[in-house]
């Protein structure tokens, strides 16, 4: 029998029919068992009705992208085959509950398995454990051991042992189900290495990463795709001291972060596209007040109410230019699960250094996709306070010429007393200051005010000890890939594919958005030939970035932009590495028959 | 022992001669060096209008946002360190136009800040627009026919939204006012003062003598109890909130006292490295 090292197995049924829960569980065995799961959750905004999907990628090696084709579907209506059919490829299978007389459509390679998911939930309780049933045979057919199975629904049953009871009851019965009438497959599952690590989204790291950076205050205002992130603070935060209020609207979860960030606390607010619209003019008033505090923005289908559940990044130029006036940002992108948790951690410390907001640039797939994480490192996490005084120091300021808060230094960092210290009293304000902080209009003040501002945040992302790109390939790439956040894992295999195919290709991941690492990227195009930026919008924001940012850059240095080319994707749904492979093959070739 | 130089700031003034706000500062002060804070534990946060350039004039940390929104930075000011006294002020247009939103939430959040408006019935940083509180047929501005739209009434709107301290001042009469942002200070919970503070400049109507003649002293009067919830209601309708004193006062525990959890230890005081074993704790959900 051949073994297979990554199988995609889909659940799909009408939304509200525990359709998650059922992938959840088999991502939670999937791991413990020593696989990599990627999670794919296909929902609509709506809470009840609608067809709704949970792929899950099982593979013994890393995995980090959804696939267009499915090995194993279960569906729980007709409605999942006729809009899923087409992943089907010779070899897949089909279960599918006998209760709606399941057919596929003509010419479909799959095999169709119908089994009475219904009938035998129904026989031993109730209907609405078919989708155990179908647990059941998946792990029969996935050549899974049931105890897992039988394991986690336990645990995830834990206060109601007779649901537990009745649960396991199911999975048996389907289990056994699919050993005495199903046919074998002709493939099975390659073990996993049996080395359990974490499963979670990029919501859950942020939450992680935040509290254990020390952050004690959220606020936020509940926005798909980032409430998860408020919810996991509240669900932590109190036994940490800490608190969490759900603001009335994403203008206050901002102000009462910028009071604590104020206050010296290290203060968290999450939201998406909208939510950021409302924030600039108080992101303006952080950057002017010199107020430390994170912003994490978890992209999804815009304009305005767009696509709130779906896959987008096209909030770049809303990050990157909004609020009003002349202000710096500090943007990072993280590209995996992994990622999120330890950017959020140097989000934090960014933000006390540099004494302004930090943005943590998410996305949809990113935010909600669970990933496979290694055991996450607290020991890689430090705190840094950055440039905050003692009582003494502050007492020793004061005596000599009086405390000045906005000191102008060289590094344009200036030293920062905490309410609550003597002799530090100061007047924070967005109104332009002198350093002292009292109003000032005085011309020369402005524009040495403006420049400290400016000044102390580092052109390059190398000055702040970050990694500004993440590159693989060879070092002298005829195609360059670009892009940001979680179309990482899509881009990366994307690469293989066309590696495999003859081209020589390097993929560069922007994972620092501001300061854009403007010299890396500039080294790696003025060597490439074809540049290919990859990206979830329609105006193509970061190609555009990068075409001002490093053209200029490159301009200076007397080369040619090398030919830039465009993959974009804003239907709703994340690339997949086909899509990206094909696009980029017709750009190039285009390009070189022209 | 502090003295009233001690919240004095050397900055000159940008109020007109007579505004009613130098009134609010003076009581302010006075407040704050009754009570015994020493500067460096009192936190302001001022709002944008005139009103909100009291912070300039007060020595302490002093925090000046962006218009209308002092109340939720007041808010996550006071939760990240419990121990600072803080105060939100601003102007009418600051936090019932604007900030409207916010002063109904602050008020079910009941968070243990003081909130002082003064209250000019007009915008006056802006040269003389309508305010929420100004009255029918108030000509401005913007308003050259005569307003339109009937004022917000902030004391009832507060009462009934189940604010736990509401109190009315007059900027000319500091020694009441200052009595009663001290109350408002010890009072646990949040606590607004709205200050008739007259604007000289661009409101002719609601003038000091004005007030003088309208306003009705609570304080004065033996029979008011500012316990009474159907009472002060029916108060301030009787008498269109033309009155100053102590309007409304109730125990209730504050947001910090019933959040799971919170600390007596300021969150800004606390360790925040994470032992180990913690972690491995909210890991275990990931396995
Ligand atoms: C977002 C925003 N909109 C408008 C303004 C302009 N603005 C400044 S102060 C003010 C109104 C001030 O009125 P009020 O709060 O009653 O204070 P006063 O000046 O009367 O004390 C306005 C509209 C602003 N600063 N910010
Ligand atoms: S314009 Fe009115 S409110 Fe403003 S300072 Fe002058 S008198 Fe006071």
């Amino acid at each position: 029998m051949r073994e297979r090292h990554l199988v995609a197995w889909r659940i799909g049924g009408e939304q509200g029919q525990g359709i998650d829960s059922t992938g959840e569980m088999l991502a939670t065995v999937c791991n413990r068992l020593g696989y990599y799961i990627y999670g794919y959750r296909h929902f609509s905004s709506r809470i009840k009705g609608g067809h709704s999907n949970y792929k899950i990628r099982i593979s013994t090696e890393p995995v980090l992208s959804t696939s267009s084709d499915t090995d194993v579907l279960v569906a729980i209506d007709q409605e999942t085959i006729d809009r899923n059919h087409h992943e089907l490829v010779p070899g897949s299978i089909v279960i599918a509950d006998a209760r709606f007389s399941p057919q596929l459509p003509e010419g479909c390679p799959a095999r169709l398995l119908p089994v009475p998911l219904t009938q035998i939930a129904q026989d031993l309780g109730d209907a609405v454990m078919r989708n155990t049933v179908s647990l059941g045979v998946s792990a029969y057919l996935l050549g899974l051991p049931l105890q897992e199975f039988e394991k986690a629904l336990q645990e995830r049953f834990a206060k109601r042992p007779e649901l537990a009871e009745k649960n396991v009851a199911v999975l048996r019965a389907g289990y056994e189900y699919a050993q005495e009438h199903l046919p074998r497959l002709e493939w099975t599952l390659a073990p996993g290495d049996g080395k359990a690590r974490l499963i979670m989204m990029g919501n859950d790291a942020v939450a992680l990463g935040a509290v254990a950076a020390g952050c004690r205050f959220c606020a936020a205002y509940p926005i798909t795709p980032a409430s998860e992130i408020m919810e996991n603070m509240m669900a932590i935060l109190p036994r940490f001291g800490g608190v969490v209020v759900q603001a009335e609207d994403e203008i206050a979860a901002i102000s009462a972060c910028i009071g604590a960030g104020f206050a010296g606390a290290r203060a968290l607010t999450a939201t998406a596209g909208p939510g950021i619209s409302l924030m600039q003019e108080a992101i303006g008033l952080a950057h002017a007040a010199e107020i430390p505090l994170v912003i994490v923005d978890t992209q999804r289908g815009g304009p305005s109410t767009g696509m709130p559940t779906k896959q987008e990044q096209s909030d770049l130029f809303a990050i990157l230019f909004g609020s009003h006036g002349d202000t710096t940002r500090i943007a990072l992108a993280p590209s995996t699960v992994e990622e999120a948790f330890y950017d959020t951690v140097t989000a934090f410390n960014l933000a006390d250094k540099y004494q302004c907001p930090v943005f943590l640039v998410s996305d949809l797939s990113l935010a909600l996709n669970k990933q496979t994480v290694e055991q996450l490192d607290l020991s890689r996490v430090t705190i840094d306070r950055g440039l905050l005084l003692t009582d003494e120091e502050i007492a020793a300021q004061a005596e000599e010429d009086g405390f000045r808060r906005y000191r102008i230094t060289e590094s344009g960092i200036s030293p920062r007393p905490l309410p609550g210290q003597p002799k530090g009293q100061y007047l924070a304000t967005g109104v332009e200051h002198n350093e002292f902080g009292k109003v000032s209009e005085d011309p020369r003040n402005r524009v040495a005010m403006m420049d400290k501002r400016w000044r102390k945040i580092p052109q390059d992302p190398r000055q702040m000890g970050l990694q500004g790109i993440k590159y693989s390939g060879p070092a002298n790439p005829d195609v360059l890939l670009v892009g940001i956040g979680s179309t990482f894992g899509p881009i990366d295999d994307a690469r293989k594919a066309l590696s495999a195919r003859g081209f020589s290709v390097g993929h560069a991941h922007v994972r620092v958005l501001a300061p854009l690492p403007v010299a890396e990227l500039s080294e790696l195009m003025a060597k490439a030939t074809h540049v290919v930026v990859v990206e979830h919008n329609q105006q193509g924001q970061l190609l555009q970035l990068i075409e001002y940012k490093v053209g200029k850059a490159l301009r200076e240095q007397g080369v040619d932009l090398p030919m830039m080319h465009s993959v974009r994707k804003y239907d709703g749904t994340p690339f997949l590495p086909a899509e990206i492979v094909a696009r980029a093959q017709e750009v190039i070739r285009y390009a070189e028959a022209s | 022992m502090l003295k009233l130089a001690d919240f004095k700031t050397n900055e000159k003034s940008w109020w007109c001669p007579g505004c009613g706000d130098f009134g609010v500062l003076a009581a302010l002060q006075r407040a704050l060096v009754d009570l015994g804070k020493p500067p460096h534990e009192v936190a302001i946060v001022a709002g944008i209008g005139c009103s909100g350039k009291i912070g300039n004039y007060i020595n302490c940390y002093n925090f000046h946002v962006v218009h209308g929104r002092t109340l939720p930075t007041a808010m996550g000011l006071k939760l990240a360190n419990r121990r600072l006294t803080v105060i939100a002020a601003g102007g009418d247009g600051d936090g019932y136009a604007i900030g409207g939103n916010h002063f109904l939430h602050a008020i079910r959040r009941n968070v243990d800040i003081t909130y002082i408006v003064m209250d000019n019935q007009i915008y006056g940083l802006t040269k003389g627009q309508v305010s929420p509180t100004s009255g029918v047929g108030f000509v401005t501005r913007s308003s050259p026919h005569g307003n339109i739209e009937r004022p917000v009434r902030p004391l009832q709107l507060a009462i009934a939204a189940g604010a736990t301290f509401v109190a009315s001042g007059f900027s000319s009469d500091i020694k009441q006012l200052a009595s009663l942002i001290k109350q408002g200070i010890e009072h646990k919970g949040f606590a607004l003062i709205n200050v008739y503070s007259p604007c000289v400049t661009f409101n002719k109507v609601n003038t000091y003598d004005w007030f003088k003649e309208t306003l009705i002293n609570l304080d004065e009067d033996p029979n008011y109890d500012p316990t009474d919830r159907a009472a002060a209601l029916a108060k301030l309708i009787e008498t269109d909130e033309q009155v100053r004193g102590l309007v409304y006062k109730a125990e209730q525990p504050s947001f910090e006292e019933l959040f799971p959890g919170f600390r007596e230890e300021p969150i800004v005081h606390q360790d925040w490295t994470m032992p180990p074993e913690e972690f491995e704790k909210l890991l275990a959900r990931y396995r």
